[in-house]
């Protein structure tokens, strides 16, 4: 490999942070997805809008004087009721999954000039007390909006994961993604059950949006930016599992980093995407 | 039936209005409006008012191609005013040369591609700005309160940006300085993390950044994460005002044709033009509504065609393009000339350092902002 150098072990542990913090945020971006995707049959590629939506949104709010976290408590309804909308539009018009992936493009670029009439293209940059906070651990940093991402991503993951595998609606929404007619036979509400999964995972991206804000510098097409490596985390977790895209998105942002560490840091997208190459060629049952 | 000469001449614009060089393409737009505003206050162009077509090619190069070929084949422009970034001005170029059209193009990164005879470049940076405009950098550097020894050289591999980039380190190389590190990543990088760990690991005494946009935020904010600080540290082309409101950003160099203030406001027309801009850039809901490079440059554009149209008293070409090569135009830049290889003239890139929460002009000493000096972290 072009440039390889043998890193320190604080570079080295730095870097792996850092993978992992992004990686946590790959997976938060995933969640929503992956559930849409696996368990209502939708490739909501407006979901990426929706999360710089959320992004403006609590900039907006923060520069207001709101502080960004509690944000939280209007953005978190407010797309859970647009991710309802759009699921029954979708479900009125009987959309495959295909098309559901043509109208969601189409539904981002609007959202994009959306943002870009009120917003401007020029960049936005949230400036809040999370910014300038972060712990020392031997020689390793760890910043706290970054860490507040970790935190939200775990923990909603694993929310997320223990609805589906104990609660009746778990159960219900897995069999009616795994075999629609028997599950109403067996008088699972499919309509209600997708409009609150659609919503849920709506409010899912929302939280992402706000963690990019924390996190990031905001313009308009960089939401362009995620869908390839969110894809990744998302196929190589597995449709509709809540902790895959988490575990796949950290897969991804360490070993990015850690390209990154020790050779040049050009060649850190192709790790993600020969993983997500190797996966499908050795496992392609576990992307379906 | 009215005569040619009855109807507005229209003059056709590509710029970025969406996509990832946005940013800019916006600024480009705006000046565009202001300086067609103005224009047609003045009396129009020979007379005729003036009527622009802006199109947005969503920051695609091949998009600003076809875009062009439909200015030129189905809106019947008269003149053509180029867009923003390299790789869109080369497609341009490619069309204005087919249907033999003056361009007047914006910012156009790597001089030695400019093959076209009628392309007039508005930002001066000279004919070859990868070996001067590094040797300015590193002179201001020379006289300087830390003159460095070695250097970190990280960039994007944005074509223009990586070619400046290869410049510098062969400057760096003819100069004796040690390059302890250099690094690559692709355009659209997200995590800077394990960049800035590089380079806090390498402990360079001056960090080269090729960067372009926001890639100076981020690698800014990476390295505060880490509680790190250049001593040192150069921009080659960020968005300048995200980059002058970040602490971080403290005695961070970057290079410049034109800032809103002396010497560059005593200019002709350059202070009204200060005035203007901010004013409509205000209006129109920018974050950043300063001038520096980017709107200048696409001031002067204005500046050359307008110069050109109206020494040639005609829309025509051919006409204007020769005028152009034989004579300088005052612009806001200074007098400049068309006559050097390309049509370049000189290398007007000063060195500017944010001190103060400002952009301040560090070098030359003949335009320094009221005598500012460079500083080190």
């Amino acid at each position: 490999m072009p440039g390889f150098t043998l890193p320190s072990a604080t570079l080295l542990a730095q870097s792996v942070l850092s993978g992992i913090f992004v990686g946590a945020l790959y997976g938060l971006m995933g969640l929503g997805l992956s559930l849409s995707w696996g368990l209502l049959r939708i490739i909501n590629l407006a979901h990426f809008a929706f999360a710089f939506l959320a992004a403006y949104i609590c900039y907006q709010l923060a520069s207001h004087g709101v502080d960004p976290l509690l944000t939280l408590v209007g953005i978190v309804p407010a797309f859970f009721l647009l991710g309802v909308l759009l699921h029954w539009l979708m479900a009125r018009f009987r959309m495959t999954t295909f098309n559901s992936l043509l109208l969601t493009f189409g539904l981002m670029g609007i959202v994009e000039a959306v943002i870009q009439t009120i917003w401007t293209a020029d960049f936005r940059k949230l400036e809040s007390a999370y910014a300038n906070q972060k712990f020392k651990l031997g020689a390793l940093f760890f910043p706290v909006p970054e860490l507040i991402t970790l935190v939200l991503a775990v923990s909603l993951a694993l929310s997320i994961w223990a609805v589906l595998r104990y609660t009746d609606l778990g159960r219900a929404l897995r069999a009616a993604a795994e075999d629609p007619a028997v599950a109403a036979a067996f008088g699972v509400d499919q309509r209600r059950n997708g409009l609150l999964l659609a919503g849920t995972c709506a409010a899912l991206v929302s939280i992402a949006g706000v963690c990019i804000a924390l996190t990031a510098t905001l313009a308009p097409s960089q939401m362009y930016a995620w869908i390839g490596v969110v894809f990744a985390a998302v196929m190589l977790g597995g449709l509709g599992s809540a902790i895959g895209p988490l575990v796949a998105g950290l897969l991804i942002g360490v070993s990015e980093a850690v390209t990154m560490a020790v050779t040049a840091p050009s060649w850190a997208p192709i790790v993600s995407f020969t993983l997500l190459i190797v996966v499908l060629v050795f496992r392609p049952g576990k992307a379906a | 039936m009215g005569s040619s000469l009855d109807r507005p001449a229209r003059v056709g614009l590509i710029t970025d209005q969406t996509g990832p060089l946005s940013f800019m393409g916006i600024a480009n737009a705006n000046v565009a409006r202001m300086v067609v505003d103005d224009i047609n206050e003045r009396g129009g162009l020979l007379g005729r008012p003036v009527e622009w077509i802006v199109k947005d090619d969503q920051s695609k190069p091949d998009l600003a191609r076809t875009l062009y070929e439909q200015l030129i084949t189905a809106d019947k422009v008269d003149l053509l005013m180029g867009p923003y970034a390299t790789g869109a001005i080369l497609s341009a170029m490619g069309v204005a040369q087919r249907y033999n059209k003056v361009l007047v193009h914006h910012t156009f990164g790597i001089p030695s591609l400019a093959k076209y005879e009628m392309q007039f470049p508005a930002w001066s940076l000279g004919s070859d700005p990868a070996t001067t405009v590094p040797n300015t950098l590193f002179d201001a550097l020379a006289a300087g309160p830390k003159p460095p020894k070695m250097v970190a050289v990280v960039t994007n591999k944005f074509p223009s940006i990586q070619f400046m980039t290869a410049g510098a380190r062969e400057v760096m190389k003819k100069r004796g300085l040690q390059e302890v590190l250099f690094l690559e990543w692709d355009f659209g990088n997200r995590d800077f993390g394990p960049i800035a760990a590089r380079i806090k690991d390498a402990k360079p005494d001056f960090v080269w950044v090729g960067a372009i946009g926001l890639d100076g935020n981020l690698l800014l904010d990476a390295m505060k994460k880490i509680d790190y600080e250049p001593p040192q540290h150069f921009y080659l082309y960020p968005a300048p005002g995200p980059l002058v409101s970040l602490p971080e950003a403290k005695n961070a160099l970057a290079v410049t044709i034109f800032e809103d203030q002396p010497p560059f406001t005593s200019n002709p027309g350059a202070a009204e033009f200060v005035k203007l801009y901010h004013e409509r850039a205000t209006k129109a809901g920018l974050a950043d509504p300063s001038v520096e490079t980017q709107a200048a440059a696409s001031y002067t554009a204005w500046q050359i065609l307008e110069a050109g149209v109206n020494a040639t008293k005609s829309l025509d070409d051919k006409a204007i393009a020769t005028w152009l090569k034989a004579n300088r135009v005052d612009t806001i830049q200074g007098k400049l000339r068309f006559n050097g290889p390309g049509n370049y003239g000189d290398d007007l890139m000063r060195i500017k350092q944010v001190q103060n929460g400002h952009w301040v002009v560090v070098w030359p000493k003949e335009v320094t902002s009221g005598g500012a000096k460079l500083q080190a972290n």
